[in-house]
């Protein structure tokens, strides 16, 4: 079968030096060349510390009507491969052939302007994004009952709340129908409904049979929408299959052996010359590097850093987010009075954190590791330390207590304690003479 | 073979049903070679949006300010009063045996749509960067749109040059027809010189602030505040090298029936038009960092 999106040898380079100074004046570029013509002619050649390679070798392909998401941290060129499969610029090597028209949706309200109504950036932003005047007719009423702001329709636009402006923007790309449809993280404005809104709406567009290229750092998401997914690291394709799969693989990456983040170059690692990190280990009661627990077990955090400058007080934070990005909680080694008002010597600090069982909900979260001073300021942070994952093994003693069905839910599963009370009924009240 | 698709009530068409994909792709994205081709074929499939986004320029000026679309009137007229004085009067400038207003007024018409719409092409890549970074269209439909939008004013400033003639009581001829061509081909320069310098204006940002200078430069040596024949004949054709000379003194031959210089307009078409493809060019090779550098 022939695919709808060929991907071969796709690579996009850019010039750091260029990218430092995006645009000149005529007085700088005759300045360098008249100061340094060499220079100028070694740079044409571009040299390998003077140039990023965004993506790299990029090679797949897509079939019509996959929905297919693309994950990565940032930083691993999914905006740019977007940017080159929507035209919006060139790759530098390879080549991308589409078999059906694209339509981009890289931002919500491109185009809108704030002094015009509602009713006009409607049709604006729609001929923006490719449809047509009678197009656009046609689905006016529909668009604008999707955004909810038939009062509005009159009024400048600089006038709505965000969240009316973000539901509008929407919704005009929501009824642009390309055979190729590709999103970028758009799903991450708006309130809780909305997003549902925007999810099932994405749904219904998935479902007619059209080709979907979705990028989000919602797995959540990626994952209800998608059936298949490829994850980009430094511009390469890592993993390119089963979305679940590659989801795992995701939120795996980064980590030299599970559960554990080591640095052992100082240098490389987060930092100042006041304190760097060293490590960010999960370990299991008994003392074992661990990254898999179960909802009723406790476990340990460890983050373990070097002091190199005398004379600061710092405290160490985890900041513990669910699959969604949600901040579930925060917690940091200044709520114990050890270290607090002393300043740190200079060696290598460990600060574990317990936490107990009977508290997370099952699923992958994510660690941020960071060290702060105070006043507040963050001095090495690690966003995505490590990934840990709560399973709900059906042990007994936690909040499940013999209940066998699938759970609900909850960003958190703690065992609460629970009272009963009882009344029997007299005669009269059952209604008996 | 597509025929009637027994559709069960409650589900929807899947794939399969959909017609079949194109043998050749729609769109090839690959690195350009140096010189790349002008796509006319995108910017007619695009052609809407020209108008859309023309209609948004005009509309959205016109709402920002209290005399709206009174400014397209105000510029060339009272250029027009303050030169008669000055120029007209004061300094006693020939104008040809023609009541000096309408002199200046003929050549100011066309002179304030060209520069207008180069000054407003030349910004407009740049101003439109949150576009060109978001949204795939042919870009030449931006610096475009700046000049179909001071196409509209000068059709509104048209309306006061027609209430001169009258009151002047000039007679109109058939040369009157000229002024399409000839408006076209002001379109066409304007077009031509607003689209290269915005190409330029996102890699050298000095264009932005040289603009204004050169638009004042380049008055001076077109024959606005005066005519042609105000130079000695042996150097006349210095000035015929401004393309705009061939065109305002069209402007005044077409108004007012007299002799047309079709040397002059000759020159003028010649180097439009060469512009104008040189322009397109190297608009569509530039083209390919806007995205990276706007």
């Amino acid at each position: 079968m022939q695919p709808i999106i060929r991907v071969k040898n796709l690579g996009k380079r850019y010039r750091i030096g260029a990218r430092e100074a995006a645009y000149s004046t005529l007085r700088e570029s005759l300045v360098e060349t008249l100061r340094a013509p060499l220079n100028r002619l070694r740079r044409n050649g571009a040299s390998d510390d003077e140039t990023i390679w965004a993506l790299k070798d990029l090679n797949f392909e897509i079939m019509e009507g996959e929905v297919v998401g693309i994950i990565g941290r940032n930083g691993a060129g999914k905006t740019t491969l977007l940017k080159i499969l929507s035209r919006i610029t060139e790759p530098t090597t390879g080549r991308a052939e589409l078999y059906g028209r694209v339509g981009s949706l890289l931002e919500v309200g491109t185009g809108f302007h704030p002094e015009l109504t509602g009713r006009e950036n409607v049709f604006l932003n729609g001929a923006i994004l490719g449809m047509k005047k009678t197009e656009i007719e046609s689905k006016f009423d529909e668009i604008v009952s999707f955004a909810e702001i038939e009062k509005f329709l009159d009024t400048p636009v600089k006038r709505y709340s965000s969240g009316m402006y973000v539901r509008l923007a929407f919704a005009v790309a929501a009824y642009l129908n390309p055979e190729i449809l590709i999103v970028d993280e758009v799903l991450a404005v708006g309130d809780s409904a909305f997003q549902k809104k925007c999810l099932g709406k994405m749904q219904a567009v998935a479902g007619e049979g059209r080709t979907v290229l979705f990028v989000s750092h919602n797995m959540a998401a990626v994952q209800r929408l998608c059936t298949r997914a490829i994850l980009l690291e430094d511009g390469k394709v890592i993993q390119d299959g089963p979305v679940q799969q590659v989801v795992l693989k995701y939120l795996d990456t980064g980590i030299e052996q599970r559960g554990e983040r080591l640095w052992n170059d100082l240098t490389r690692a987060p930092g100042d010359e006041v304190v760097r990190l060293r490590a960010v280990r999960a370990l299991n009661l008994s003392g074992q590097v661990a990254n898999k627990f179960n909802t009723t077990e406790a476990f340990v955090v460890v983050l373990e850093f070097c002091v190199l400058a005398a004379g600061h007080q710092l405290s160490a934070a985890f900041y513990f987010y669910d699959e969604s990005g949600n901040l579930i909680f925060v917690t940091g080694d200044f709520q114990s009075e050890a270290w607090n008002e002393r300043t740190r010597p200079v060696g290598i600090h460990r600060s574990i954190c317990h936490v107990p069982g009977n508290l997370l909900n099952e699923g992958n979260l994510s660690v941020l590791a960071g060290i702060s001073t105070q006043p507040y300021t963050a001095r090495a942070v690690e966003p995505d330390a490590i990934t840990i994952q709560i399973t709900d093994d059906y042990k007994p003693g936690g909040a499940r207590g013999n209940l066998t069905r699938e759970w609900p839910g909850g960003t958190v599963r703690p065992l609460m304690t629970w009272r009963f009370e009882f009344d029997p009924l007299s005669n009269s009240e059952l209604g008996n003479s | 073979m597509i025929g009637t698709v027994q559709v069960s009530p409650g589900s929807t068409p899947k794939a399969t049903e959909r017609p079949p994909l194109p043998a050749v792709p729609v769109v090839i994205v690959e690195p350009t070679r140096f010189w790349v081709a002008l796509d006319l074929r995108g910017l007619w499939a695009y052609r809407e949006l020209l108008y859309f986004l023309t209609w948004r320029d005009v509309k959205v000026r016109y709402k920002q300010t209290l005399l709206g679309a009174a400014w397209a009137i105000l510029q060339p007229l009272l250029t027009m009063l303050i030169f008669t004085l000055f120029f007209g009067q004061l300094a006693g400038v020939p104008s040809d045996g023609i009541p000096y207003p309408i002199f200046a007024y003929a050549g100011l018409l066309p002179w304030t749509f060209f520069s207008n719409s180069v000054t407003g092409s030349g910004n407009s890549l740049v101003g439109s960067s949150n576009l060109i970074t978001k949204v795939y269209f042919p870009r030449m439909i931006i610096p475009s749109a700046a000049v179909t939008a001071g196409l509209v004013d000068f059709a509104i400033a048209f309306v006061v040059l027609i209430g001169l003639m009258i009151y002047y009581k000039i007679t109109v001829t058939w040369t009157v027809l000229m002024l399409a061509p000839l408006t076209l081909l002001t379109t066409m320069l304007a077009l031509g010189v607003g689209m290269w310098l915005s190409a330029l204006n996102v890699k050298y940002r000095d264009i932005r602030y040289a603009l204004p200078f050169l638009m004042q430069l380049w008055m001076f040596v077109s024959p606005i505040i005066y005519p042609v024949s105000m130079l000695p004949a042996r150097w006349r054709w210095v000035l015929e090298l401004n393309p705009l000379t061939g065109i305002i003194s069209g402007f005044r031959a077409a108004l007012l029936g007299r002799a047309f210089d079709w040397t002059a307009l000759g020159i003028s078409t010649g180097i439009s038009l060469a512009l104008l493809v040189y322009s397109a060019f190297s608009f569509r090779r530039m083209e390919k960092s806007f995205a990276d550098i706007v």
